[in-house]
């Protein structure tokens, strides 16, 4: 058994090593030979500085700088601070499963629909001015304001709070059911501590190491997203990440040397954003301890929170109402300002003669399915290996799942692209799948990996005392059980796949066209119309994910009230 | 049928210091050992390393015989000795019924075979009726019963037993007892039994060791 | 075979145009799948593609796949990572809608394949002299390695329910702007629509517009973008957004002017308006204008890559392109709206009438409207111009 258990892991080892460790450091390996001027393609072939001297001399580029820093941090250290604040205020007032529930359409809609639809909501002349005008505002054109894609970046922020309070909030509920929070928050009252403070003092600290990976990752992200910039964020310049696309795809193929600097240097700000955040961790730690041992009692969090949770619950209701006007733009047919709703309703754009959005659906459904399976397989092997073996974690190697996460798709991508040309898989199926693969799987270790420990290994002993063989007990006991759980994580790796933007687009040679790759490119077109039905679509996909997720074990497991709790 | 430790000792690999003493015991079909200690000193483990189910955290040596034959090496489904825990641990996915089939050899072929032997132990547990229930529906003696009546039908050549009673109401408590130790008597089944209870090792009249 | 091979090597130049045999072509086409790389933000053009691989299936057994793409560029920097890993055959993108700066810069780093133009039968109805627009793509000889598919024309559009008069001169437009700050912008400069506003503006405000046809010396573009600028500096902060942010593309500022965010777009279709109308996507008062001294025109091509898996079909499909009764639907405002690039003179009777029959709508400007045509400046102009722009104004 533990011979068996070793190979097992060994094997899941090296697929991983192999799988996602070496073709990210070939892809960075490429990038980074065209950074300093080799590209032989171009003739290029001896190294220089060269292309950092241009990126550094390009127009813009120190406001591009700033705006990923502000933009980058400022979302991250809010969406902390506001789902930490509505926690505090609503924890034992929701329960786990509703707020699951609650939470997720949000987590199920990818970032590029949720943005279009907010783009539209809040633009001068989007849905909230024209349901006011012109009776209240009086406005007959729109105000002359600027909404979205201002140059501080407040509208590509808040996109991005819309979208990562609610996962921050999951994953906060999530470590709270870790912790003994209501004794903690009794005994902290009767001490003479405010509610609003012994979340504070007490429980955040116990919370933050459950919940620093996510962070990071959410840092990792606001700070290299491109699809959300495009869409919210200013133009002239763009952040540092679109920027680097842009030089990507410029006319100037000159522009690519440069591209790879910027994009090396995008993995640069990652890593160092991250070392900063924790460096700032230790910082707030000391600062903490010494405050929480003078023993304020404070009473006056309280209003806090309850901005925190206002606040939050505006986010929800902006989330809700940008697919709701989605909605109603895939059904319109002339909209103009200031009619609060369409003059003329169409079924046009959902009849699709030619089949595209149907094509781009399929194709969507098919890369989701085999990325969710082959990410389900892997992380049940690596899980059970791990078990097998007996206990014992490989830090290391858990780390490295999450590598994908943390370093910027785009630092990589080009490379990586170049490697799988000369492997001669540029441009299949096969090379989508694989590349999505690489963040799909992470996002399925993250959700399975507690649920799988947490399983009583008292059952598994109960099994093998019965004389059912480890397979037997992998598939008679584990599956069946942790039936629920695995459901819930095929659904959060479907929905991972579907957003995937630049995977898709970078290995699939823009031949392979899912959903998220249509709808951000029709997004840079003018029909809103059509865009609509495909962020619905998008939208709808991971939706209906979560729905079988939930609804399947209820059907199949009807009669066993003990699984019905473990929704997580 | 007998359960034989010969200096069986148990250390955590990381400090190398063992759990408890070396400890001799001989278990004869029928007889019920009990194993006391405070909490804390690893009767559970001890469990685990007869049963074939401790982890690689733990250096176990000494012997472990099963009607003569060594058990060291042998993976637990393959040791024939059956577990019986304080949550009686039937699987939650599965009816009474299935439950106690998972415990039936594989050797017992045919539908009606299998069947009649598990409405057989449903009977003897005084479960008639009870195949098709979850057993989230049970109260806790039904599912101590269920769970013994689940490890007799694998026909195990020996039976632990963790705290198997401590959870049951104290009424109850008594009733139970007497239902699992007839069982393993009838069946010639050497039980070994680790409990902080006094009252569990004067019930099962046999031998007790401290650890 | 052997011809990809001498092309894969850029020998190009000394081989033969030995493909003369159209049945040959036509039979290495038979059951080939073409991936037509095409900027994709334009529904209609988008249907039309769609309505190509359906004819070209049935015809010849051509498949075409419409490759969506957001900047034309992305199929270019496909092409040359391609070329960086050693794929000189088999690549993935066989035909690429492609002018301009992306035209020099693949021709100039051999990633093109050709010349074809000349075996293509239809080329027949072109005129391919020297002087035409077939032939020079923004100065830049064509030397048959893209084939002319549609017209393009700068035009301004305008909401007539708002705009009573457009301006129809540069300065006329900076005196309207002041007057109505907010109510006017153009796409972003590295955007290929803003860039050819700019160098409209170049081409009407320069003090010498012949020397725009010789390549940008620095003393020749400081000298002719300086009243450019000047009428610029003017100009931008009675835009939209204050000049400080650009709509990404023609679409996306359509879109402004639909919301009446804006009051004027423009486009380098001049059958957009109508299109847009007809689609729904512009208000019915939206018209077309064009500057007094006439406009910027090109035409539009699709190329080849050197390395195209499935040269002969994406040859077909040029040649398909080309055929005047495809021409005459691409001009059909229910269809595409696009100007055919075939030369009147050399269709004959029927032909001609087919194009005689089209369709007309009250946003459609006719050939007068349209007034005369502007050559496109050489391309450095262009180069300097966006990267001049982005000096100035990215900060």
């Amino acid at each position: 058994m533990k011979v068996e258990g070793r190979a097992l892991r060994g094997i899941v080892l090296l697929l991983v090593f192999g799988g996602i460790v070496l073709p990210i450091l070939a892809g960075f390996w490429q990038t980074a030979r065209a950074a300093f001027g080799v590209m032989p393609a171009l003739g290029d072939r001896t190294a220089s500085l060269a292309p950092w001297y241009t990126l550094f001399a390009l127009p813009g580029f120190a406001t591009s700088l700033r705006l990923t820093l502000v933009t980058g941090f400022g979302a991250t250290a809010l969406a902390l601070i506001l789902a930490t604040g509505f926690c505090a205020a609503v924890h034992g007032r929701i329960g786990p499963q509703a707020a699951a529930r609650m939470l997720s359409p949000y987590l199920a809609t990818p970032h590029a629909a949720m943005a279009i639809g907010l783009s539209f909501l809040i633009a001068p002349s989007g849905w909230v001015v024209r349901l006011l005008s012109p009776w209240l505002t009086s406005w007959r054109v729109p105000p002359e304001a600027i909404t979205v894609g201002d140059r501080w970046g407040l509208a590509l922020i808040l996109g991005l709070l819309v979208k990562e309070v609610p996962f921050l909030l999951l994953v906060i509920l999530s470590a709270l059911g870790q912790i003994p929070v209501r004794r903690h928050l009794a005994q902290g009252r009767a001490l003479g501590y405010g509610r609003g403070i012994v979340w504070i003092k007490v429980i955040m600290p116990q919370v933050y190491p459950l919940i620093r990976l996510p962070i990071y990752v959410v840092l990792a992200f606001t700070l290299s997203v491109v699809d959300v910039s495009i869409i919210l964020g200013p133009s002239n310049p763009p952040t540092l990440s679109v920027a680097v696309l842009r030089w990507f795809s410029s006319p100037d193929v000159n522009r690519m040397m440069p591209a790879a600097a910027a994009a090396l240097l995008q993995a640069g700000i990652v890593l160092a954003g991250i070392a900063l955040w924790w460096a700032g961790e230790r910082t707030v730690i000391r600062l903490g301890h010494w405050w929480i041992g003078r023993g304020g009692r404070g009473l006056s969090a309280e209003p806090g929170l309850w901005m925190a949770s206002a606040l939050v619950a505006g986010l929800m209701a902006l989330g809700a109402l940008a697919l709701v006007v989605l909605l109603i733009w895939s059904w319109a047919w002339r909209w103009s300002f200031p009619e609060a709703l369409p003059q003329s309703w169409s079924a046009r754009n959902w009849i699709d003669p030619s089949g595209s959005w149907y094509r781009a659906l399929a194709a969507t459904v098919e890369i989701g399915l085999a990325t969710t399976g082959i990410s389900l397989a892997l992380a049940v092997a690596w899980l059970e290996g791990e078990q097998r073996v007996g206990g014992g974690r490989l830090r290391w190697a858990t780390g490295l799942i999450y590598l994908p996460l943390l370093v910027p798709q785009i630092g990589f991508l080009y490379g990586l692209n170049v490697v799988f040309l000369e492997a001669g898989l540029g441009g299949s199926m096969a090379a989508v799948i694989w590349a999505q693969t690489l963040f799909v799987f992470p996002y399925v270790m993250i959700t399975l990996s507690d649920p799988w420990r947490a399983l009583d290994r008292r059952l598994v002993a109960a099994a093998a005392s019965l004389g059912a063989t480890p397979l037997g007990r992998l598939v008679r006991v584990k599956l069946p059980i942790l039936m629920r759980p695995i459901l819930t994580t095929a659904a959060v790796g479907f929905a991972v796949s579907v957003a995937q933007y630049l995977p898709t687009l970078f290995m699939g040679a823009g031949r392979i066209a899912t959903l998220t790759t249509e709808a951000v490119t029709l997004s840079s077109g003018s029909d809103r119309r059509i865009v609509g039905v495909y962020a619905i679509l998008q939208s709808a996909l991971p939706f209906a994910a979560y729905g079988a997720a939930i609804l399947l074990p209820s059907i199949l497991q009807h009669n066993r009230r003990a699984l019905t709790g473990g929704f997580s | 049928m007998s359960l034989e430790l010969v200096d069986l000792r148990i250390a955590p690999r990381d400090t190398s210091r063992p759990l408890f003493r070396p400890l001799s015991v001989s278990v004869t079909g029928g007889e019920v050992v009990t194993i006391m200690g405070p909490s804390g000193i690893g009767k559970s483990t001890l469990l685990d390393a007869i049963g074939g189910h401790i982890g690689p955290g733990f250096a176990v040596s000494g012997r472990v015989r099963l009607d003569g034959r060594d058990l060291v090496g042998l993976p637990a489904e393959r040791r024939r000795i059956g577990v019986l825990f304080q949550d009686a641990m039937l699987f939650p996915h599965l009816s009474v019924g299935q439950n106690l089939a998972f415990g039936l050899p594989p050797g017992l072929r045919g539908r009606t075979a299998r069947r009649a032997a598990v409405e057989a132990a449903l009977h003897q547990a005084g479960l008639a009726g009870f195949n098709d229930r979850d057993p989230a529906t049970l109260s806790g003696g039904e599912r101590t019963r269920v769970a013994l009546m689940r490890s007799l039908l694998a026909d195990p050549r020996a039976l632990l037993l963790d705290e198997p009673f401590s959870k049951l109401d104290a009424d109850l408590r008594d009733d139970i007892r007497g239902f699992v130790f007839d069982h393993v008597r009838r069946r010639k089944i050497p039980v070994l039994m680790v409990t902080h209870d006094a009252e569990d090792a004067a019930a099962a009249g046999g031998p007790v060791v401290r650890l | 075979m052997r011809r990809t091979i001498l092309a894969a090597l850029g020998l190009a130049l000394f081989a033969t145009p030995a493909l003369a045999d159209w049945q040959t072509t036509l039979a290495a086409a038979r059951g080939q799948t073409v991936y037509w790389n095409a900027w994709g933000g334009d529904a209609r053009t988008n249907a039309f593609i769609d309505w190509v691989g359906q004819q070209t299936e049935k015809r010849y057994g051509v498949k075409v796949v419409d490759v969506k793409l957001s900047d034309t560029a992305q199929a270019v920097t496909r092409v040359i990572s391609e070329k960086a890993a050693g794929q000189n055959s088999g690549g993935s993108v066989d035909l690429i809608w492609i002018n301009g700066p992306n035209f020099l810069s693949m021709k100039d780093k051999g990633l093109l394949y050709g010349p074809f133009v000349k075996d293509l039968p239809n080329s027949k109805f072109l005129d391919l002299s020297s002087t035409s627009p077939n032939s020079r793509d923004f100065t830049v000889p064509v030397d048959g390695y893209e084939s002319p598919w549609r017209l393009a024309k700068f035009v301004f559009t305008y909401d007539s329910a708002r705009v009573a008069d457009p301006p129809r001169t540069m300065q006329a437009l900076l005196d309207w702007a002041k007057a109505h700050p907010g109510r006017f912008t153009h796409p972003d400069v590295s955007n290929f629509m803003g860039a050819t506003f700019l160098k409209q503006a170049l081409i009407d405000l320069a003090p010498d517009p012949y020397v725009l046809q010789q390549p940008a010396t620095d003393a020749t573009f400081a000298k002719e973008t300086a009243p450019l600028w000047k009428w610029y500096d003017a100009l931008r902060p009675n835009l939209w957004h204050h000049g400080e942010s650009f709509p990404a593309n023609q679409s996306v500022q359509n879109q402004l002017l639909n919301d009446g965010e804006i009051d004027m777009s423009m486009s380098f279709d001049p059958a957009s308006a109508a299109a847009g109308i007809q689609q729904g996507l512009l208000p019915k008062s939206v018209r077309v204008f064009v500057p007094e001294g006439g406009s910027i025109g090109n035409v539009s091509f699709v190329a080849i890559p050197y390395n195209a898996a499935h040269k002969a079909g994406a040859e077909v499909v040029a040649n398909f392109l080309l055929d005047p009764t495809v021409q005459a639907r691409q001009q059909n405002i229910d269809v595409l709206g696009s100007y055919s690039v075939l030369d009147p003179a050399r269709l004959d009777a029927a032909e001609k009438a087919a194009f005689a029959a089209l369709p007309t709508a009250p946003a459609l400007p006719t050939g007068a409207e349209l007034g005369s045509t502007e050559l496109e400046p050489h391309p450095s102009w262009m180069t300097r111009l966006t990267a001049a722009w982005a000096k100035r104004y990215t900060k």
